[in-house]
């Protein structure tokens, strides 16, 4: 390992392995950290179809699709270490991080001109989601039980139910029924389902396992393992209606209840976070409030599809560029991005007329036949609907944010 | 001839009696614990705090106000010399009403008639100096400055390698089924492994001491569980607080305690919600008693970290014995018997001293043997954690064992090599399935930001691996709570069960 770097990536997946390729390719001396002992992040433990459609125009699985940028990465002949960890970013100066390394080799010490920080997100456990009752065995996060099941070969359960109805959680009733094991319900909170249409009809309705819309696990029951579970209804405000609870038998309770950004790390070198996204805030470079540190995939927002995330990694990698070639990205007039009429995020939150932006954005409540509207750059977008569900993905060109002179506001509007 | 002891139940009592009679020479001592492991019941769940030693009256509760005391001033040199995870913040006992300063005040009597060191009273002005995170509305406080926090799961198995290092033997997974009395006289203690002779037996099991009490043939009282519940944020999220905080006791309760716990993340709980005889492993949380203590906390300090950053709510049971008196005696008959029951709290506090009266006023005084320093007694424990080393510690670590170098609980930076020393020290201890709480309790792993999610897989894979079990059945707590079921095909062959 030498002692300094243009870019360290922090992360493995798909964001840092895209960061990477795009950095070096750009010229830049490149150091890659991963925390787990192989390259490649979760779409290693995604055996499924849907990845790629966009970045590669092919439907692949997620291990054919990371083996594609594996092999890339191995191309360019990138430093790396796997089973390596990131105990501290110290922001040194403006040009330079200190970074503290911990790996099989030995203790390293590493001054990096940019950061780019592609940890990935951690799944939201049973304790934060108001689950009560017993700390039993059989109770898994999705990702966890996807590892155990596609990484490691062993089956979690035999009767299951699953918590939440977002594409991973429709991924994984599939998945499950199609190792032997009966699916008894995927129980979602909202009054609609969080995974794409698709993902409900092949996921769900093909294999007949029930889906309890507005409803919640509120308890675990069992005495060594999960023996059953008690669903509740809940009303418009989310909350548990008393007296409509249900009890369903099973052996195993598998939690696909969302994902938060991981940030430890970048968290104390003092990234401003947003509480929204619970990823940093972010400029139109992918910067974060400390220069020099960029972020990209599902630690800066969590995003659905995994072409996003390279998507990202390669504009955090340009970001580092600009960087490191200037000496720190040049004074700019920032715009905000203010979130509209049923805007829940959006990501960047800075935006200047330098160059192109993707903006990532998710709505609030589903709708039919809007308008997306920038009414300050006068933009607007024909959308037949708008989920919370699927982001919102859409590119505003440099003319158009000059336009502007202070703030951009992103709103949906109805269509009449 | 040896004196042959059989103390059962590793809880931190029992644990803490070994420690005690691992010091002195003549004696066979046998631990004898129903569970996998050390810790696992009673000590494994509770708020960790080290009592300053003024909440008994020493009229009504003589012994107890004495052992508190006392215990809390041998836990600093226990924790110290067994490397236990402690700090010592100090309490701050708060008035929230003008008229709780009473409370305060007959608190503040209690400490001069325990002798307990600094305790005095505090103003509202000096309370939020001392707290800025106190409810600004709060009349002011009685400050504690001996209180203490420790990691109580790790102290039981603490106690226990530490004992057995000096000669005690460790018998998990082993249930007493019976008490053989002759002619009056204990001859020792029947098990689902065999009979394990004994010329005293020494009962500290908990939750269940009622059941083996009566195993003795003495049935005169019953230990019911009082349950309390808790909320654990995450390492990161505040506003937190510095030192101990709890509420000035009421006829009602005793209100809760937010603390900021060994491991960062604020603590609040718990609840003192007495169940019936029969629920003795009832840890389930409920929603209503996380609720409760939700309130009770918001009227105690200024600020929550928000409910998102919680990590964990979990429920304790703690042994609650009739009109709350310990009972700790020897007796006539049968001879060589000796309750170590209904240890409420303070009892994690006074555990150490508790083991030192067993020893010397009822086995020595009462039943006469003779007590001889061992020339060597080791009281050292040598754990350490990779993240606590200084750097250059570090690194020598690592080069010596890569392993030391591949960190595989991320939220709380504990390393390959940490868990295999814990589960070398778990196997030289004489446990004999080594489990992911077994690991858990010794190294902190899974109990961070991702609670497992991340690195159990891992773990239960080292485990597998160190142990020649097959991954899926590794086990989280014994039997019946293996990780798996089968490999990926095992439903789909039909070879259920």
């Amino acid at each position: 390992m030498r002692s300094e770097y243009d870019v360290v990536v922090i992360g493995g997946g798909p964001a840092g392995l895209a960061a990477a390729i795009k950095a070096k390719e750009l010229g830049l001396n490149v150091l890659l950290i991963e925390s787990r002992e192989f390259l490649g992040g979760i779409p290693m433990q995604c055996v499924h179809p849907g990845f790629g459609i966009h970045y590669f125009k092919e439907d692949l699985t997620g291990t054919e699709f990371i083996h594609r940028i594996i092999e890339r990465f191995r191309e360019l002949d990138i430093e790396y270490y796997t089973n390596a960890h990131v105990l501290e970013v110290a922001p040194y100066s403006y040009r330079h991080k200190i970074l503290r390394i911990v790996t099989e080799e030995g203790l390293f010490e590493v001054a990096a001109k940019t950061v780019i920080y592609a940890a990935g997100a951690r799944e939201r456990h049973m304790f934060e989601i108001g689950i009560t009752g017993h700390r039993v065995a059989g109770i898994y996060t999705a990702g966890e039980a996807q590892t155990m099941m596609d990484i490691y070969g062993v089956m979690p359960g035999k009767e299951i139910v699953i918590v939440g109805s977002g594409d991973v959680g429709l991924i994984m009733a599939r998945r499950f029924t199609l190792e032997g094991a009966k699916v008894k319900a995927v129980i979602e909170l909202m009054p609609y389902p969080g995974g794409l249409t698709r993902n409900v009809v092949q996921c769900l309705e093909d294999f007949g396992i029930p889906l309890y819309l507005s409803h919640a696990v509120t308890r675990v029951e069992g005495k060594r393992r999960v023996e059953r579970v008690i669903v509740t209804k809940v009303d418009e405000k989310l909350r548990p209606i008393p007296g409509t609870e249900e009890s369903i038998e099973c052996d195993t309770v598998v939690l696909a209840a969302g994902l938060v950004p991981y940030l430890k790390v970048i968290e104390k070198a003092g990234v401003e976070i947003d509480p929204v996204t619970r990823g940093p805030v972010v400029n139109s470079y992918l910067e974060t409030s400390v220069p020099g540190i960029f972020v990209a995939g599902n630690a800066l927002v969590i995003n659905d599809l995994v072409d996003y995330v390279v998507e990202q990694g390669e504009e955090a990698a340009m970001g580092a560029y600009e960087f490191v070639k200037n000496g720190g990205l040049p004074a700019l007039k920032w715009r905000k991005l203010v979130k509209g009429r049923n805007i829940r995020l959006a990501v960047p939150h800075y935006l200047a007329d330098t160059k192109d932006v993707t903006i990532y954005a998710r709505v609030g409540e589903p709708e039919e036949n809007v308008r997306l509207r920038f009414p300050e750059i006068g933009k607007e977008i024909r959308l037949p609907f708008v989920k919370p569900s699927e982001m919102i993905r859409v590119k505003l060109k440099r003319e158009e944010i000059a336009r502007a002179k202070d703030r951009i506001t992103m709103e949906v509007v109805r269509d009449e | 001839m040896k004196t042959r002891i059989a103390i059962i139940g590793a809880g931190v009592v029992g644990a803490s009696i070994a420690r005690v009679l691992s010091q002195y020479e003549g004696l066979e001592v046998h631990l004898i614990e129903r569970n996998v492991d050390a810790g696992m019941g009673v000590s494994k769940a509770n708020t960790g705090i080290i009592h300053p030693g003024h909440e008994d009256d020493p009229e009504k509760h003589p012994l107890r106000a004495k052992l508190c005391v006392e215990g809390n001033r041998l836990w600093y040199q226990w924790t110290k010399e067994l490397r236990i995870p402690a700090k010592w913040p100090g309490e701050l006992m708060v008035a929230l009403e003008e008229e709780d300063i009473k409370v305060a005040e007959y608190y503040l009597e209690l400490a001069q008639k325990n002798g307990v060191p600094g305790v005095r009273l505090v103003d509202r002005e000096e309370l939020l100096r001392l707290e800025p995170n106190v409810n600004p509305n709060a009349a002011g406080a009685l400050w504690a400055p001996t209180a203490g926090v420790m990691s109580s799961p790790m102290a039981a198995v603490a106690l226990t390698e530490n004992a057995v290092d000096n000669g005690v033997k460790f018998h998990p997974e082993t249930e007493v089924r019976g008490i053989k009395v002759e002619n009056g006289e204990v001859k020792g203690v029947e098990t689902n492994r065999g009979f394990i002779e004994a010329d005293i037996v020494i009962n500290a099991a908990g939750l269940y001491a009622d059941r083996i009490s009566a195993m003795a043939g003495i049935d005169h009282f019953t230990i019911r569980p009082r349950k309390g519940e808790y909320y654990i944020f995450d390492d990161d999220a505040g506003p937190k607080v510095r030192r101990i905080v709890h509420q000035t006791p009421t006829p009602t309760t005793k209100g809760v305690y937010v603390i900021t716990e060994m491991n960062d993340g604020v603590m609040i709980g718990p609840t003192a919600e007495d169940l019936p005889e029969e629920a003795k492993d009832d840890t389930s949380t409920t929603r209503e008693g996380l609720e409760f203590v939700w309130e009770m906390a918001k009227k105690l300090v200024k600020g929550l970290p928000p409910r998102s950053r919680v990590i964990r709510t979990f429920a304790g049971l703690r042994p609650e014995p009739p009109d709350g008196r310990w009972i700790i005696e020897a007796y006539d008959d049968p001879w060589g018997f000796i309750n170590v029951a209904g240890i409420r709290s303070p009892g994690l506090t006074a555990a150490p001293a508790i083991a030192h009266y067993v020893a010397e006023e009822l086995i020595k005084g009462k039943l006469d043997v003779k007590l001889t320093k061992k020339s060597r007694w080791n009281p050292y424990r040598n754990a350490f954690w990779f993240k606590a080393l200084p750097r250059e510690k570090q690194a020598e670590l690592v080069k010596e064992n890569p392993s030391h170098g591949r960190v595989i609980c991320m939220c709380r930076t504990i390393t390959e090599g940490d868990i295999l020393d814990a589960i070398a020290r778990m196997k030289k201890m004489g446990v004999r399935t080594i489990t992911l709480d077994g690991v858990k309790l010794r190294t902190g792993v899974t109990g961070g930001t991702c609670q497992g999610s991340f690195c159990r897989v891992r773990i239960a894979n080292i485990i597998a691996r160190e142990t020649g079990v097959p991954l899926w059945k590794v086990s989280i707590k014994g039997e019946g709570t293996e990780y798996g079921i089968g490999d990926i095909k095992v439903l789909l062959r039909g070879e259920e069960e």
